[in-house]
């Protein structure tokens, strides 16, 4: 792996970024929308809700972790559609380029877009509805790694469904989130969903991530064990998502996919 | 009709050129190379070699399999059979270590749009580790005229501009292989002999090899050491452009290619 080469592609992102403002608005702006929503409604439910139950780090926590994973998938897809939409594949893949710096590079793009949202949106908590993560300090650092690394593997994942079908499964790329959501139980424990489903769940990683928090505002200690367990499956889910973008890489160099890169669709 | 009769009589074969220069000495080696698309042969057992300081015209009629051809040259296409070596380096092996001796100018490859000239050099000179970039970058503006649209977007550059930026990104690494798929379209017929030159002062200097593609005959003859005709996926011709047309009765490369390209159905 070559430094320079990774940071290629980040670079490009930067020079887009830089130059675009319609390009920088939505790495903050979509989420911030979302934080003051969600923001208002717990605190509104706050009033009418149960005495002693507060709902703003039980929701509102919720909304902002899982903002974050979207934000982080979203960071990996866009910065690939870049290259789908400037049909610059051939130029790129016809360098020393290699696989592994090209997803390198999207995934720090996604790191520092993602980073960046992150912040607005824990300002944001902090400052409209007096919700502080730093209280949780360090320890909060498994539940937004296991959230990261689920995160670049959608995003790996479904940019490795585009490259196959070509740009026009863009649109079956950015629901992916709100497909997983109701799986991984953002805003209710995973305990009340149907059998089939929580078969479902135990195998996506963001569902240790949201039974810990609603643990930890109840009270109780992070169960760190299911935690680690979650860790575990974000870093295989991943590992599984490179392997499929490496397969498409090599059906898309064995088929001449990567050199007619403009079509519409492309079976 | 002599042209038509010569060529079927020769039968397609790869010619005595692919065998008189040692593919250890080649910049650019070719053997047996096959592209099959299902039934649909795209290139059918082409073998040719490209020395250094040597300008191989690779022509053909549309369809003839030239893209294809280049494109798994450029490693974007993997062949169906064969081997490519560039430098005597494994394509299928070492592609990235291959590809670092390689670049590329095709018309149908344009530069990122909604990047400027200058951020388009940068980007592609970090992807070849192109050493003191800067100095690199500001050479190639300058001998590509382009120095005042360092910062204009590559993509409101005229077709003819582009194409001159195209250039420019495949001389960053000062490639021991160059590919030029039609590199003077869209050009006016003075930066085009200016770019010609260039390019011809470059490989005599760098002893880099260049495969070239191009529909322009006069182009052909006046920078290609040596062609290679390709029709439906194979080699029919190979030689010397100022002296081949007279060697199959033709009495230019024009007439030759247009002989070159109805040659399948002189053969049946």
């Amino acid at each position: 792996m070559r430094a320079a080469r990774a940071g290629a592609i980040v670079l490009r992102q930067i020079y887009l970024l830089r130059g675009s403002p319609q390009r920088v608005l939505p790495i903050f702006a979509w989420v911030a929308v979302d934080i003051l929503l969600w923001g208002f409604i717990t605190r509104y439910l706050n009033t009418v809700g149960h005495a002693g139950f507060n709902f703003v780090p039980a929701l509102l926590g919720a909304v902002l972790l899982w903002d974050f994973l979207t934000r982080v998938m979203q960071g990996v897809t866009m910065a690939f559609f870049e290259d789908v939409w400037s049909r610059n594949f051939l130029n790129f893949f016809a360098t020393p380029l290699r696989i592994s710096e090209y997803l390198a590079g999207l995934v720090t793009t996604g790191v520092g877009t993602s980073l960046v949202a992150l912040v607005v949106m824990l300002v944001l908590v902090r400052v409209a509805f007096g919700l502080s993560f730093a209280d949780y300090g360090l320890a909060l650092a498994p539940f937004l790694m296991v959230l990261f690394l689920t995160g670049v593997a959608l995003g790996i994942a479904g940019a490795a469904i585009v490259l196959r079908l070509g740009p026009a499964a863009e649109w079956l790329i950015w629901p992916i989130p709100t497909l997983v959501s109701p799986f991984v139980g953002v805003f209710y424990p995973t305990a009340i969903l149907p059998v089939w489903m929580q078969a479902i769940s135990r195998l996506l990683p963001p569902t240790y991530v949201f039974d810990g928090l609603r643990a930890v505002v109840a009270g109780r200690p992070a169960p760190w064990d299911r935690l680690l367990l979650g860790l575990g499956l974000a870093v295989a889910l991943l590992v599984l998502a490179c392997l499929l973008f490496a397969a498409v890489y090599r059906y898309a160099i064995r088929t001449g996919l990567i050199a007619r890169y403009s079509a519409e669709t492309v079976s | 009709m002599d042209v038509l009769v010569r060529l079927a009589l020769r039968g397609g074969a790869e010619a005595a050129y692919a065998g008189t220069m040692s593919p250890s000495h080649a910049i650019l080696s070719v053997e047996g190379v096959c592209k099959s698309y299902g039934a649909v042969r795209a290139v059918d057992g082409v073998t040719f070699h490209v020395a250094p300081g040597e300008i191989v015209g690779l022509l053909g009629p549309n369809g003839a399999g030239k893209t294809t051809a280049i494109n798994m040259i450029l490693g974007v296409l993997a062949p169906t059979a064969g081997r490519i070596e560039i430098e005597g380096v494994d394509l299928a092996r070492q592609r990235s270590r291959a590809l670092e001796k390689t670049n590329f100018a095709a018309v149908y490859a344009p530069l990122p749009g909604n990047l400027t000239v200058e951020q388009n050099l940068r980007v592609f000179g970090l992807l070849y580790e192109v050493p003191r970039l800067a100095e690199r970058i500001d050479e190639l503006l300058a001998a590509y005229g382009l120095g005042r649209f360092r910062k204009v977007k590559a993509g409101v550059l005229s077709s003819g501009e582009q194409t001159r930026l195209s250039l420019a990104k495949a001389m960053l690494n000062r490639p021991r292989l160059l590919l030029l798929d039609e590199p003077t379209a869209s050009i006016d017929p003075s930066a085009a002999r200016d770019i010609r030159a260039g390019i011809a002062d470059f490989v005599e200097a760098g002893h880099c090899g260049v495969l070239w593609t191009s529909h322009n005959m006069v182009e052909v003859e006046a920078v290609c050491d040596r062609v290679l005709f390709l029709s439906r996926g194979r080699i029919l011709l190979e030689g010397d452009p100022k002296t081949l047309p007279a060697e199959h009765g033709a009495s230019s490369l024009d007439d030759l290619f247009v002989a070159v390209a109805h040659e399948p159905a002189a053969a049946q």
